[in-house]
């Protein structure tokens, strides 16, 4: 359809020139307090934006409120910091309208998973090609510290000073449960990891749910500390690689096997296993992906890190596209005088 | 026997009966043929809030009501004078809205002991006298149906469907109506079954001859064409006129149309519209709830749509922080909310206008929003294109109020020429050099539009308190001040924009009535009658409601006193008395039902007192 917004809209989809990371950031002073996890978030972004090979201008941050949701501020692409929890509706709303840009959401735990709660599992079952960055740092951070709805059972903070009662989002396992097509997690403390989930999920066509473990330090300080410091994580994180089977541990001595359904530890180093024993991972199986979800609030299994699920389904807005293709070249472009007289009409002389 | 014809200038004829017996198309089609044979005319249909009540029940009667005439007519009429009942139960339900000496049609099957027991009749009102005050007809209209198409062998429940046919011959006879036009409609309707072509036709003409030789009508009557603009002419109800109105602003604009929705009762005709005209490439995005709706469509807005929401009161209160965003972003948006009566659920079928404070002022902060609204079913149009010019070129959001009467009723429109509605220039900022997302144009006071996907106008907007010019993040006091007060001149400045408000009347007087959005005819019918008494009435109708028509303040100073019928405890009241300072009377009714004009005319008499 020729509209106004073809007529200026850059229809080119690949820079002219190689981006630099530098270039990703805004005039705008960085406000999150010093050691944030959402420092590493936003440096990891502001890497991968180059390799993506999008036009600056073809890119929108959408954001809901919440220490995570100033992240469109600091990226010199285009960017909304709407409301709290409604990111993923405007993001919707704006791939929908607008299917040629690059659309992305930074939430938090609170913004995506509580009070948006209800637009994300919408987004994800009707896979809009949007990409969803979720900051949990089990926390309320803007608001100073509440618990949030992944914090863990029994959490004390201000508005739960003898411990929460109520059971944490699996945030991995919601998003499977709402149809997601590509779903991951990732650590603040892993660069090299979080850059290659965001390209990942960048390149995939439908919406992508990224989880990413980021340290709150001013109110929920280590709260993933056992998976990212160097004395633990090898024993605590299992880093998911598709094709490849779960081993993990300091030599990589030990491995996931499947029990049944069930995921168990197995050793590599008494001689009971080989690797030939090991659950293979495989990111196109969705069944797996859930077995692999719920390994996470398990205190005998480590925590799965990487891509859990990695398929194609149809994406809303192509398809509303097409609808709009068939109903033009069934009924002819709209034509207004026709639209106006239509139905029943009589002429008074 | 040669039958007698009285000539009539008008008459409201209520069809009623089961959900299941038809009556929506009965009238819709009675509709259809006057309008064809020139009478003016306006229609509401009442349907029941139960999606299938049991059969025979008050509760599952539907009906439709028709008001035409060789004068000029502006409401579905407040009495009718001719009720027909397919059953007890439409009787029962109907027969309050029926004038003393008005004439009743019945089904006579439709009155057998199991249909006077739901109807809740201890004994028939067909054995009685309490239908003594009216004409009464009976007719076995399930005998009759059956008789004319016994030779066809057709299904029970196929004769059964027909019978709506018998009731609407009888009053094309009535009222010496061609048939033609249903004729034309069956046959093209029905085009695949040749047996229900027959089948309709034959039983329609069965009614017709039935009126024409048996002898129970001693009267037909005629209703002489009225003197209406010549033109070509549709008939619209207030939903459809409300989506034809946003894709004709759509086109004017040359902008892509979006609608975030959710459904609800009374809007949900206008998104179920609007996801028809695919080939206008028009995208309706059905949510998972209203907050999705509105915020989906201020996402499509940041991506250069003509971008709506349409909903009810429930919805609007859903989305009122999002209506903030889009003030504090300014964006433009179009909200519509088809009122219905509140608070809470309240009652989703019935009609209200208790929402226009919420619209006015409801939300948190200093949030000035336009408010616009309808006041007839062809009028939506208009309300709906306005609507969406004022958001474009002001970018902010916008709501149009409309409500459930007008959103359902309808009324013949005089189609505009598509070339003659005025063109929406929207223009995208492109250059890149000196942009700052917050300059605002020196006599608007509008921000520029620069979408995603344009080179060199990448920048951020949102929620928080914006920096003049600059749009970046700002706490400073006199910033938040000087941005409250551009936000709101920005809205007052539409006044500049938007026609003088005119009085129906003359330019002073005793009684200026004052009404907004639905009471219209209501109010228009009641002041007409009264100033041909010589009563010194006039008639002042807003369309305008935030920011009001300059002149208002004016007008108002000229009349003794000022009369403001409302359905609700007194909304648009307060506004005048507010900013005029004048001691406005009201007329407050809130029963889901419309005015009836002769509310109006007695509270005009009261006023008025002795006075002749
Ligand atoms: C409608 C509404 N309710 C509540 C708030 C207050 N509020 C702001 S952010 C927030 C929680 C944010 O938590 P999260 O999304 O986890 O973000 P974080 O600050 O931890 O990054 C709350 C409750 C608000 N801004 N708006
Ligand atoms: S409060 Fe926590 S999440 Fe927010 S900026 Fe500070 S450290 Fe980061
Ligand atoms: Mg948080």
């Amino acid at each position: 359809m020729s509209t106004l917004v073809n007529g200026v809209i850059n229809k080119s989809t690949v820079p002219s020139v190689k981006y630099t990371a530098k270039e990703f950031s805004s005039d705008q002073d960085v406000r999150w307090c010093p050691g944030c996890g959402d420092y590493s978030i936003l440096a990891q972004v502001q890497r991968v934006m180059p390799d993506l090979n999008i036009p600056k201008e073809k890119i929108v941050f959408i954001s809901g409120i919440g220490c995570s949701s100033r992240f469109p501020y600091y990226m010199n692409t285009y960017g909304f910091h709407s409301i709290h929890g409604r990111a993923t509706a405007i993001a919707s709303g704006l791939k929908i309208a607008r299917p040629d840009l690059s659309v992305w959401v930074a939430t938090g735990d609170g913004d995506g998973l509580s009070i948006g709660g209800n637009h994300m599992i919408h987004i994800l079952r009707r896979n809009v090609d949007v990409n969803i960055l979720m900051f949990n740092n089990q926390i309320y951070g803007l608001t100073k510290g509440q618990y949030s709805p992944t914090s863990e059972m029994g959490k004390i903070t201000k508005s739960s000073p003898f411990g929460s009662v109520d059971m944490p989002f699996n945030p991995a396992a919601l998003a499977l449960g709402s149809g997601g097509t590509f779903v991951a997690r990732s650590l603040d403390r892993d660069p090299k990891h979080m850059q290659t989930i965001i390209k990942r999920a960048a390149e995939h066509k439908g919406t992508s749910f990224v989880e990413i473990y980021q340290n709150c330090n001013v109110f929920n300080d280590g709260a993933f500390f056992q998976f990212t410091e160097k004395e633990t994580k090898s024993d605590t994180v299992v880093f998911l690689e598709h094709g490849k089977p779960l081993v993990f541990g300091k030599d990589g001595d030990k491995g996931i096997k499947l029990d049944g359904f069930s995921p168990v530890v197995v050793s590599l180093k008494d001689g009971s296993h080989s690797v030939n024993d090991l659950l293979v991972h495989n990111e196109t199986d969705s069944t797996l992906a859930f077995i692999l979800a719920n390994m996470t609030y398990n205190h005998d299994l480590p925590r799965p890190v990487g891509i859990f699920l990695a398929i194609d389904r149809p994406r809303y807005e192509v398809e509303m596209e097409k609808q709009i293709d068939s109903a033009i070249s069934k009924r002819g472009k709209g034509a207004l005088e026709k639209l106006l007289n239509s139905g029943d009409t009589w002429v008074i002389q | 026997m040669e039958k007698e014809t009285r000539v009539l200038d008008e008459v409201t004829i209520r069809f009623a009966g089961d959900s299941g017996d038809g009556m929506q198309l009965t009238g819709g089609q009675f509709t259809n043929t006057s309008a064809a044979m020139g009478n003016d005319l306006s229609t509401f249909p009442d349907y029941p809030a139960e999606i299938r009540a049991p059969i025979g029940t008050t509760y599952g009667v539907s009906g439709f009501q028709i008001h035409f005439g060789t004068t000029e007519i502006n409401t579905p009429g407040d009495h009718c004078d001719i009720l027909v009942a397919m059953n007890a139960a439409s009787l029962k339900v109907n027969l309050r809205s029926l004038i003393d000496g008005g004439i009743i049609i019945v089904n006579t099957d439709g009155f057998g002991d199991k249909n006077l027991k739901l109807a809740g009749y201890t004994q028939s009102p067909l054995a009685d006298d309490s239908l003594s005050k009216f004409q009464v007809f009976q007719v076995d209209i399930t005998k009759l149906t059956n008789l004319a198409l016994a030779d066809l062998n057709l299904n029970q429940k196929v004769v059964d469907k027909t019978k709506n046919f018998f009731a609407l011959g009888m009053m094309y006879w009535m009222f010496n109506r061609t048939l033609d036009n249903t004729i034309q409609w069956i046959t093209e309707k029905f085009e695949k079954k040749p047996e229900l072509i027959e089948a309709n036709t034959r039983v329609m003409k069965a009614g017709w001859n039935y009126g024409e030789t048996t002898d129970i009508f001693a009267v037909k009557y005629d209703v002489k064409p009225a003197p209406l603009k010549p033109g070509k002419y549709r008939n619209i109800n207030g939903n459809q006129a409300t989506a034809l109105g946003f894709v004709a602003a759509a086109e004017k604009s040359n902008l892509p149309l979006f609608l975030g929705s959710y459904p609800i009762t009374p809007a949900s005709d206008i998104l179920h519209e609007l996801s028809y005209f695919k080939n206008f490439g028009v995208k309706t995005f059905q949510c998972e709830d209203e907050i999705a709706g509105i915020t989906s469509a201020i996402g499509a807005a940041f991506g250069g749509s003509l971008a709506i929401t349409t909903t009810s009161g429930p919805g609007v209160a859903l989305k009122t922080e999002a209506i903030g965003l889009a003030v504090m972003t300014e964006l433009p948006l179009v909200i519509v909310n088809v009122q219905r009566g509140g608070p809470s659920t309240g009652l989703p079928t019935k009609t209200e206008q208790a929402d226009l404070l919420q619209a006015v002022y409801g939300r948190n902060g200093e949030a000035p929003v336009p408010v616009i609204a309808s006041s007839s079913p062809s009028d939506c149009f208009y309300g709906a294109f306005e609507a969406s010019r004022i958001a474009l070129k002001y970018m902010t959001p916008v709501i149009l109020l409309t409500d459930g009467y007008i959103a359902n009723g309808s009324e013949p429109w005089l189609i505009p020429e598509a070339k003659d509605l005025k063109e929406i220039p929207v223009k995208f900022r492109t250059d890149p050099v000196n942009y700052l997302p917050y300059m605002r144009d020196d006599v608007t006071l509008s921000r520029e539009w620069a979408i995603p996907g344009t080179p060199g106008l990448e920048h951020r907007i949102g929620g928080l308190e914006k920096q003049d010019k600059t749009g970046n993040i700002n706490y400073e006091p006199e910033n938040h001040d000087k941005m409250i007060k551009l936000r709101a001149e920005k809205i007052e400045r539409i006044a500049n924009d938007i026609p003088l408000a005119e009085v129906e009347g003359d330019k002073s007087g005793d009684v200026l009535v004052v009404g907004w959005g639905g009471t219209y005819g209501t109010i228009k019918t009641a002041v007409e009658k009264k100033r041909k008494e010589g009563k010194s009435v006039t008639h002042l109708h807003l369309h305008y409601i935030n920011p009001l028509p300059k002149n208002v303040g004016e007008i108002l100073s000229q009349y003794k006193t000022i009369l403001v019928p409302e359905i609700n405890l007194g909304q648009l009241i307060k506004i005048l008395r507010e900013k005029f300072l004048v001691p406005a009377i009201g007329l407050n009714k809130v029963q889901g039902l419309p005015f009836r004009s002769i509310e109006i005319e007695q509270k005009i008499d009261e006023i008025l007192g002795g006075k002749k």
